[in-house]
């Protein structure tokens, strides 16, 4: 945070465009890189979704699939909140407990 | 004699935000530092690298008759005036697309290494047939870009192909920078830009009003090599890296020195 964007909240200017800017080409590039349509992304997300429904319990809801984007290197980032594990055994405190699925997904090629 | 010739294509996928301005610079900046240059207009369908560096009233042959074995490669080079040591072979004529073939493109270039230390290829843009048959004859790659959005994104897609086709390496050039805008946070930093399509950074070249003015002449800013046009300091700094020179970036937030510019930067101090 500079200077700046400190007097821009103080006389509730808006912020910079850069910033706004650095975000939209981030987002786009993502999938830009992996080449997948937003139809295509919701599906996965379902599929991986019920592969993991059958070893644990999860917040359907809590779920989130996305792609994120660093040096050239989109991943596939899943967040799914586990309420317990199916097995019964080990009780996972429900909502606080959150497992991060990752994969590196490289870079679409043509 | 054989030459280690470098194939450099420069390209940005988008139109407009400097690909011939670059080459027609870059072309007599190396030249003038004692390299035969070779700048090549793979823009078969608009061609406008004669006229930035002038030479449009030259041009009796195009690559189309050399490959048609219709004139020698000497013939249809034009050698720049007043920097003899650059040679501009002319795009063909629109036609030429519908039969040029990556091949054709390789063959010119393979001419073209045998007289020259440095073959600059000047990329159409968008990545159809053009952009492909400049790709297929090229060894590195210049990409160039503005800091803004649309021309960022499509870089993007243009380093993913040359990734993809093996070109190595690929440097950027950022072109347009507004020092001020920067300094505001209303234009994508040097950084951002960067960061975002993870390339060296081979030069920034600061606007500059006088490269208009030089395109009106049909004289590249490196050849008049005026000290005062920031953009001409930056295209010789850019040669110069190229050739392995040691020289440092410009930093453009350093490009003012009044109160002004002081009271900019203290805006921009990060506080955390």
């Amino acid at each position: 945070m500079t200077l700046r964007d400190i007097l821009n909240k103080l006389l509730g200017r808006h912020p910079a465009s850069a910033s706004k800017a650095r975000e939209r080409l981030q987002l786009v590039l993502a999938h830009d890189r992996t080449d997948l349509s937003p139809d295509l992304l919701e599906q996965m997300r379902e599929e991986i979704l019920n592969v993991v429904a059958k070893y644990v319990e999860i917040d359907l809801e809590g779920g989130a699939v996305s792609l994120e984007t660093e040096d050239r290197m989109t991943a596939l980032v899943a967040n799914l909140p586990i309420k317990r594990t199916l097995s019964g055994e080990i009780q996972i405190k429900e909502q606080t407990k959150k497992e991060t699925v990752s994969s590196s997904i490289e870079e679409a090629t043509e | 004699m054989t030459l280690n010739t470098r194939v450099i294509l420069i390209c940005s996928g988008k139109g407009g935000v400097g690909k011939t301005t670059l080459t027609a610079n870059l072309g007599i900046s190396l030249a003038s530092k004692g390299s035969p240059t070779a700048v090549l207009d793979a823009d078969f369908g608009l061609r406008n690298l004669d006229l930035l560096l002038g030479l449009e009233n030259r041009i009796v042959y195009t690559a189309q008759e050399v490959l048609e074995e219709n004139c020698r490669l000497d013939q249809a080079l034009v050698k720049h005036k007043q920097e003899p040591n650059l040679s501009l072979l002319p795009a063909g004529n629109p036609r030429m697309l519908d039969w040029l073939k990556p091949e054709d493109m390789v063959k010119i270039v393979d001419m073209l290494s045998k007289q020259f230390e440095y073959v600059l290829i000047d990329c159409p843009a968008g990545v159809e047939d053009g952009f492909r048959n400049a790709v297929a004859a090229s060894k590195e790659a210049i990409i160039v870009t503005n800091p803004e959005v649309s021309a960022v994104r499509d870089a993007d897609r243009v380093i993913g192909l040359l990734n993809t086709h093996g070109i190595k390496p690929v440097q950027l050039v950022l072109n347009r920078v507004r020092p001020k805008m920067m300094e505001s946070q209303e234009m994508l930093s040097i950084e951002d830009v960067t960061d975002i399509l993870a390339l060296p950074l081979l030069g920034l070249v600061l606007e500059d009003e006088q490269v208009i003015v030089s395109t009106n002449r049909g004289e590249p800013l490196t050849l008049i090599g005026s000290s005062h046009s920031p953009a001409a300091r930056c295209y010789s700094n850019i040669a110069g890296r190229l050739k392995g020179e040691d020289i440092p970036l410009i930093d453009p937030s350093k490009e003012g020195s009044g109160l002004r510019d002081k009271f900019r930067r203290l805006m921009q101090t990060k506080i955390f």
